[in-house]
């Protein structure tokens, strides 16, 4: 039926595409490649740092790891890779045919490429050193005047103006391309989470492009945006970036909540519990994520009152995200488990997530940060968020959803070895690290004395870390060989509760011959229970005579 | 029927659910490996004994002991959910729970309660923490009141006097201006006498850079333009000798930040007092050196006055 016209193939079908799982495929393959190479500039950051006055990087070399390890990681992979999801998802699960724009579509993924392309080939010059925060004005031209930062500005640019594309492209797809009878309160979690990253994005990006344009002026064009010698003001440069960057770290983590509100109904054989909470609770977590960004500053000169207001914010917004983990656990209570890989990562984000968000609330008690802000108690914070909560909701979702994208299975052998591998290597990375910032480490120093008592917990931390990559090695791996060798899926090997297990695997390019009728949170369920029923294929209960 | 179904996915024979074994055998072997102070593990520095640094310690230990519980109850039901409700042969199909709005309104209260607590605990606190407190008995007799500043709110001690020092960040060194008199000041080092509250004015003239002695209490950020505060007291110890704290810049601040360091020496009143007449008679003998060797350089090249003029100027 779909044969009607021709497919495309080679390589030339790639860069001319406006088919939303092509781009989407686009997306994940080359954010996965931006994770590798932030990996790698980690672990050399870990070998520096393995022993007492390391001498294997020049400090200057070591910032320049810290700069792109966390812009690498952040611009172009975290954020990145869940428009990959979304572009690939979010039209089956709705039961749309593609994206709303699907040109615009393509432009914000070859914009996402160029951005990281511009940015790395700073490596061939002098790449940036300022850290992912580029703080004002140690980035200003007086102190760097290196073309680093201009290779980091425009990448700024380049990879928002792509997350806004998308942004407003998920927006208009959700708004209006849901299959008949799927109302809000019959639209998949993980599509409510995309909405909500969808939002803060074009709420957030803008402050963050205004901030890198004036900082762009101010190296080259003679303004004093930030330069306190001319009158500007370095606050200015932390609140602009802070007003985008933790609306930021919320991009981040929402639609790695929605791919586990997905993956856990499916293996626990249970409904969600309480969908409605748990979309609340994104809407909610989305709103106060951007009344929060003044707790990265609790260390600068302001007055008191501000402080308590942000504390008080970060307080309220831990509420929401409580709920989450509390709903999760319900829908596994009293389920019937089924132990796959998808599963197995799920769990560890709740399982790590939760130490990332309580080490939030004690850093959200500002005069308690005053110790511990900019140490490595930091740094594991940030990782038990975006490693053990978004990488491994990434990981489920790759697990989850590889089947539908390529036809074939991931070997279960090697993602449970995969996940108990990285699962024990991140713990060994970062859980010592609370403990380095609290003995008074401080973060992004390339060397440290032999005198602190921080070189045995820093060689424990490096061992784990290499041990993390290898089990990123092993789903790796596990992709590579199983995209040929793997076993056969089927449309829904899961039997899972939404509509990309409809179509076929991988799905033909117009997604549905049939779009179905969706009469529950769980549409797949009840064409499966239909064809139970009836004896009649999937395509004729799917929508039948009204 | 049912069974039928499921047969694909079979019960695995290594059921997950060891996640929090995993954690705790991590921590455990960490704390066996790990060298240094133990005491340091879980909790931040405050060996000083300044009365900040230990507002901060406690009040850490607070939300850190509320955090331990709320991190064993998820770990803990989430371990035993997954360990009691793993699929096994004869499972059932399971109930269809869609949600218990008591329930859920029960839970987001009680996740509520406990932040409004911290949230109190914290408020009733800062007073300690944030506010001098006035120098201890024995410290150093201090005379001038102490000027109060608009940037940060931090108010004067109690009896209105303090040690006042003007913090200086530079890549990559800190440099100490004391009050009084005659000129007084100091690099990488800052001396101060025991039981004495000592106020910082902290500010920078290049780069953001962080004032931090870890024992001595919080960081404060040092920005050029602004001017931040914070403060500290050290209590005499018991054998009444010289004791010094490290710190390290906490702000990314450029090429040298790793090696930007500083260091507080506490040292008993008078020797504070001795310290500071030769620190001033030092200084005073530099500047009449520096005038000396130009005079001299003048006298020699007469007319390198008129080149060098805009240089001395």
């Amino acid at each position: 039926m779909h044969g009607s016209e021709r497919r495309p193939t080679g390589w030339l079908s790639w860069l001319g595409t406006t088919d939303h799982k092509k781009i989407g495929i686009m997306y994940l393959v080359s954010t996965f490649v931006f994770f590798l190479i932030g990996g790698v500039q980690a672990l050399v950051m870990r070998l520096q740092l393995a022993q007492a006055d390391n001498t294997l990087v020049d400090p200057q070399t070591y910032n320049g790891l810290v700069s792109m390890h966390g812009t690498t990681m952040i611009f172009l992979f975290v954020v990145p890779v869940f428009a990959g999801f979304a572009n690939y998802l979010v039209p089956l699960m709705l039961g749309a045919r593609d994206m709303a724009f699907p040109r615009l579509n393509a432009l914000s993924f070859w914009l996402l490429l160029f951005g990281g392309i511009a940015f790395y080939v700073s490596v061939f010059f002098q790449p940036p050193t300022a850290g992912w925060t580029s703080y004002t004005p140690l980035s200003d031209d007086a102190y760097l005047p290196e073309g680093g930062i201009d290779a980091w500005i425009i990448l700024i640019h380049l990879t928002g103006l792509s997350s806004i594309v998308g942004a407003v492209n998920f927006i208009a797809t959700i708004h209006n391309m849901r299959a008949p009878g799927m109302g809000w309160g019959r639209m998949p979690l993980f599509v409510w989470t995309i909405l909500g990253y969808s939002y803060l994005i074009v709420l957030a990006l803008p402050a963050i492009a205004a901030a890198v344009t004036m900082l762009l002026t101010d190296r080259h064009f003679g303004t004093a945006f930030f330069d306190p010698t001319a009158g500007g003001d370095p606050m200015l440069w932390q609140h602009l970036f802070w007003f985008f960057g933790h609306p930021e770290v919320y991009i981040m983590i929402l639609p790695a909540f929605g791919i586990i509100s997905e993956i856990f109904p499916v293996f626990a054989r249970k409904p969600i519990f309480g969908y409605k909470a748990i979309a609340a609770s994104t809407v909610a977590i989305a709103f106060y994520g951007m009344l929060v960004w003044a707790h990265h500053m609790f260390t600068t000169p302001q007055p008191t009152v501000v402080l308590a207001i942000f504390a008080i914010s970060s307080f309220v917004v831990a509420v929401p995200t409580g709920v989450k983990i509390f709903n999760w656990l319900a829908t596994l209570w009293r389920g019937t488990i089924v132990f796959k890989t998808p599963l197995y990562f799920a769990a560890g984000l709740i399982s790590m997530f939760v130490i990332g968000g309580i080490s939030g609330v004690i850093l959200a008690v500002f005069p308690v940060d005053w110790q511990l802000h900019d140490t490595y108690f930091v740094v594991a914070h940030i990782h038990y968020v975006l490693f053990g909560g978004s990488v491994f909701g990434i990981f489920a979702g790759i697990y989850y959803w590889f089947p539908k994208i390529t036809g074939r299975m991931l070997s279960e052998g090697l993602g449970k070895l995969s996940f108990w591998t990285m699962l024990v290597g991140f713990n060994l990375t970062f859980l010592i690290q609370h403990s380095m910032g609290l003995s008074g480490m401080p973060r992004r120093i390339y060397r440290y004395p032999e005198t602190g008592g921080w070189e045995g917990w820093n060689l424990i931390s490096t061992i784990g870390s290499f041990l993390l990559g290898i089990g990123v090695m092993i789903t790796v791996y596990n992709i590579v060989v199983s995209l040929r060798k793997g076993q056969r899926a089927g449309n829904d090997p899961w039997k899972a509760n939404t509509l990309e297990w409809f179509t076929q695997s991988p799905p033909p390019v117009n997604n549905f011959d049939v779009v179905p009728r969706v009469r529950s949170v769980e549409p797949m369920r009840d064409i499966r229970n239909e064809v139970q029923k009836t004896g009649k294929p999937a395509g004729s209960v799917a929508q039948p005579v009204a | 029927m049912i069974r039928r179904r499921l047969r694909p996915l079979r019960p695995d024979p290594r059921p997950g659910g060891l996640l929090t074994l995993v954690l705790l055998g991590a921590w455990m072997v960490l704390l066996v490996a790990a060298p240094g102070a133990l005491a340091d593990v879980f909790t931040p520095e405050s060996d000083s004994g300044s009365p900040n640094a230990e507002g901060i310690d406690t009040l850490y230990k607070i939300v850190f002991a509320l955090g331990i519980v709320v991190f064993l109850g998820v770990e803990i039901a989430l371990a035993y959910t997954l360990i009691k409700y793993r699929m096994k042969r004869r499972s059932p199909a399971p109930a269809q729970i869609r949600g218990n709005t008591p329930l859920e309104i029960g839970w987001t209260a009680a996740a509520a309660g406990l932040l409004v607590i911290i949230a109190t605990v914290m408020f009733v606190m800062l007073g300690d923490i944030k506010n001098p407190v006035s120098s201890a008995p024995g410290g150093l007799p201090l005379g001038s009141a102490v000027t109060q500043f608009a940037s940060t709110d931090q108010p004067a001690p109690p009896s209105g006097k303090s040690l006042e020092i003007e913090v200086n960040g530079q890549q990559y060194l800190w440099r100490y201006d004391y009050p009084g008199e005659e000129r007084l000041f100091s690099y990488h080092d800052l001396v101060v006498p025991f039981d004495t509250t000592v106020t910082l004015k902290i500010t920078s003239q290049d780069v953001v850079h962080s004032w931090w002695i870890p024992d001595l209490g919080g960081k404060m950020d040092a920005m050029p333009g602004h001017e931040n505060e914070t403060w500290f007291r050290i209590p005499s110890p018991a054998d009444g000798k010289e004791r010094s704290f490290l710190g390290e810049c906490a702000e990314l601040c450029g090429e040298g930040h790793a090696d930007h360091y500083t260091r507080v020496r506490a040292l008993p009143p008078a020797q504070y007092e001795a310290w500071a007449a030769r620190q001033a008679e030092a200084i005073r003998e530099a500047q009449e050196q520096l005038a000396e060797s130009r005079r001299a350089r003048e006298a020699a090249e007469p007319t390198s006055t008129e080149i060098g003029g805009g240089e001395g100027s």
